[in-house]
């Protein structure tokens, strides 16, 4: 039984499919990933996934519940159990990272700030900025504030994380820190992971099934391995990275020489 | 042609559909204050922020205001031998309307348009959004605590502006233009009645803050999450909070000393 | 989230320093310092016309306010204007023959009533009647007088 189910999925922007008919299956335990170029409404899945935003038709069952035919008291109850790590970190710029990283549990726990304390160090710890608690978000690099947004995330010890395209602009160092910490803390707290991203190389390194997007469906499924040995021409385009294939270079339009030999622009 | 009147149309759909959901929000944010007297603290801080920041400003403009009223005032009255009534004349203009209007204007500048530019950054920089995946809801932890308190607030301010107007008329007319203290005071306490024009004016104040402080939250809080988007926001709290503190002005003191 | 000492501190002393300022309107710009001052005796003075008089208009003797206009009612039988004067305790020995007038205040100020002292021992008490009045003079009665006068006295 997996922990996440998209059944049938739709999806519009204004005039604009985003999803058009997805099912994805997320099992426990496991890090998949959902990989799509650019504007294939990765992040707005997560948005559907955590409720704040309502699909067309179809539904997503998290841990057997139907996400939006929940109440807004029964949805928060579920947010609870949910972690997400956002792109840009969303740490709370008015606090700093020890208090960022203490909001969640000041705000649904009752325990003593002694043991706050301990929890907020042990978290931090696992990151490895505790000696950064009393710095504001604002002096931290983004690679560290992702690394103090995912320390925030599991200070409930949720179920399961949401990751928001949690490689895009880092250098190296901080891209490698951040495959490790995700990689550790999935194991070690028996975490089921959701990762969206387009970073091909590090996903996959870290996944253990990969759903392939565009256009609005899933155009691809499957381990790591099985992804890179697949017949689709797209689906090679995408994994290695070659600038022209199925996905044209060209923004489709008149031929050059059709173009370079009409006076008129028209196009 | 037709284009046109599409367009006169979609604006027009966009207007109602903006003018529902400040509402939809104001009901939500309603619906946050009770709960806020769990936790006072949220309050304070924004009391602070929203309240305590704006004094200054307040302080300076009140006394500036009031001397002028003290100068200009005296000179009219003085021409019908009257200028013992000064007192009268700057108590009443001040407490009716300039003490509210002019506070509250000031208020949305400074005020206003600082709630509005934090929480479309919050917005923009998706701390609203974080904080409702972790299960907080951020009307109640966000938006309601500063509601309240510059619902708390405006009365406040508008209340130092009007006491410290009051002491500017008093400088300006005893000290440099030789009104006789007495006749200052006692005139002004004869003709300034406590229910129909302080309570009143503090009345308008608590309306004006409530107003203004719900145009600057929603505007941030319906901002385009981009830092244009969130500067277009912030000029439109402080257009359409002077509106609305002008256009209510005129409501209210019509409900009020209109006979 | 700790919050800081100094943050609480000067959000009291805005709070304290808006509701003073609340206080100071209250107390020395308006008139609440008189409603408080209800505890005097009251007499009742019947006039033919009290012009512009108001509730709450001054009573004064020799320029000193001694009281408060209470309460302006027409009397049923004699259909003149009832007023009632709130007095101030401390002005307990005002004779009982005191005569009261009904003045304006400049050319176009508030209208109030002067009392002038009697000679009588005897002093006003609660519920005593003033019964020498005079009329508030209104304005254009005065200049239809002059008027009148003019013409006759051109004969």
């Amino acid at each position: 039984m997996p922990l996440i189910k998209i059944r049938d999925l739709h999806f519009n922007r204004g005039d604009r499919v985003i999803f058009d008919g997805v099912n994805i299956d997320i099992q426990r335990g496991k890090v998949t990933a959902i990989m799509g170029p650019s504007g294939t409404g990765k992040t707005t899945l997560l948005k559907l996934i955590g409720g704040q935003l309502r699909p067309d038709k179809g539904t997503i069952e998290v841990d057997g519940q139907d996400v939006h035919k929940l109440s807004h008291s029964e949805l928060y109850e579920l947010r609870k159990r949910m972690g997400m790590l956002f792109q840009s970190g969303a740490l709370l710029t008015d606090i700093d990272v020890f208090d960022n990283v203490a909001f969640p549990l000041r705000e649904h726990t009752n325990l003593p700030e002694s043991m706050i304390r301990d929890l907020v160090l042990m978290k931090l710890q696992a990151v490895g900025l505790r000696n950064a608690r009393r710095l504001s978000p604002n002096e931290l690099s983004g690679g560290m504030a992702r690394r103090v947004a995912l320390a925030r995330a599991v200070a409930l010890e949720p179920m399961m994380i949401m990751y928001d395209e949690p490689f895009t602009g880092q250098d190296p160092i901080s891209m490698g820190t951040l495959v490790n910490l995700i990689h550790r803390i999935n194991d070690a707290m028996k975490l089921t992971s959701i990762v969206v991203s387009h970073d091909v190389a590090e996903t996959a390194e870290i996944a253990d099934y990969i759903y392939l997007m565009s256009g609005g469906k899933i155009i691809e499924h499957g381990s790591p391995v099985q992804l890179k040995d697949s017949g689709s021409q797209w689906v090679q385009q995408f994994m290695q990275g070659l600038p022209d294939g199925p996905v044209p270079f060209h923004y489709a339009g008149p031929d050059f020489a059709e173009d370079l030999l009409n006076p008129e622009d028209n196009a | 042609m037709i284009n046109y009147i599409r367009s006169l149309g979609r604006w027009g759909l966009g207007s109602f559909e903006r003018l529902g959901r400040a509402h939809i929000f104001l009901v939500a944010m309603l619906a946050g204050v009770p709960g806020l007297f769990l936790r006072f603290s949220l309050v304070i801080q924004q009391l602070f922020s929203i309240g305590v920041l704006s004094v200054m400003l307040i302080l300076i403009s009140g006394l500036f205001v009031g001397m002028v009223l003290g100068l200009q005032g005296y000179n009219t009255l003085v021409d019908f031998g009257a200028e013992e009534s000064l007192g009268v004349m700057v108590s009443l203009s001040l407490v009716r309307e300039l003490g509210p209007v002019v506070s509250a204007l000031l208020f949305a500048g400074r005020a206003g348009s600082a709630l509005t530019a934090e929480i479309g950054l919050m917005k923009s920089t998706e701390q609203l959004s974080g904080m409702e995946m972790m299960a907080v809801d951020p009307i109640k932890r966000i938006i309601a605590p500063r509601f309240l308190a510059g619902i708390i607030s405006m009365p406040l301010l508008a209340a130092i502006f009007s006491a410290v107007g009051v002491l500017g008329g008093f400088l300006v007319g005893h000290g440099l233009l030789g009104v006789d203290d007495g006749a200052f005071w006692s005139q002004m306490q004869a003709k300034t009645d406590l229910f129909e024009d302080i309570f009143n004016g503090v009345i308008k104040s608590v309306v004006f803050g409530l107003v203004v402080t719900w145009i600057a939250l929603f505007e941030g809080y319906d901002a385009m999450p981009t830092s244009e988007g969130v500067g277009r926001a912030t000029t439109r709290t402080v257009v359409h909070s002077a509106f609305a503190i002008l256009g209510l002005d005129f409501v209210l003191t019509a409900l009020m000393f209109g006979d | 989230m700790m919050q800081s000492k100094s943050t609480e501190i000067t959000v009291g002393m805005f709070v304290a320093a808006g509701i003073a300022a609340l206080f100071v309107l209250a107390m020395k710009v308006s008139n609440l310092g008189d409603l408080t001052e209800e505890k005097g005796y009251q007499v009742t003075a019947e006039f033919g016309n009290v012009g512009g008089l108001k509730v709450r208009s001054a009573v004064t003797m020799a320029g000193v306010r001694v009281g408060r206009v209470a309460d302006i009612s027409l009397d049923p039988k004699t259909f003149d204007a009832k007023v009632t004067l709130n007095m101030y305790p401390q002005f307990n020995n005002i004779p009982i023959d005191t005569s009261a007038s009904i003045y304006t205040a400049g050319l176009l100020g508030e209208q109030y009533i002067g009392l002038v002292a009697g000679a009588e021992d005897e002093s006003l008490k609660n519920g005593d009647v003033i019964t020498l009045t005079q009329p508030a003079l209104v304005l254009e009665q005065v200049i239809g007088q002059f008027l009148y006068s003019k013409a006759e006295g051109s004969d």
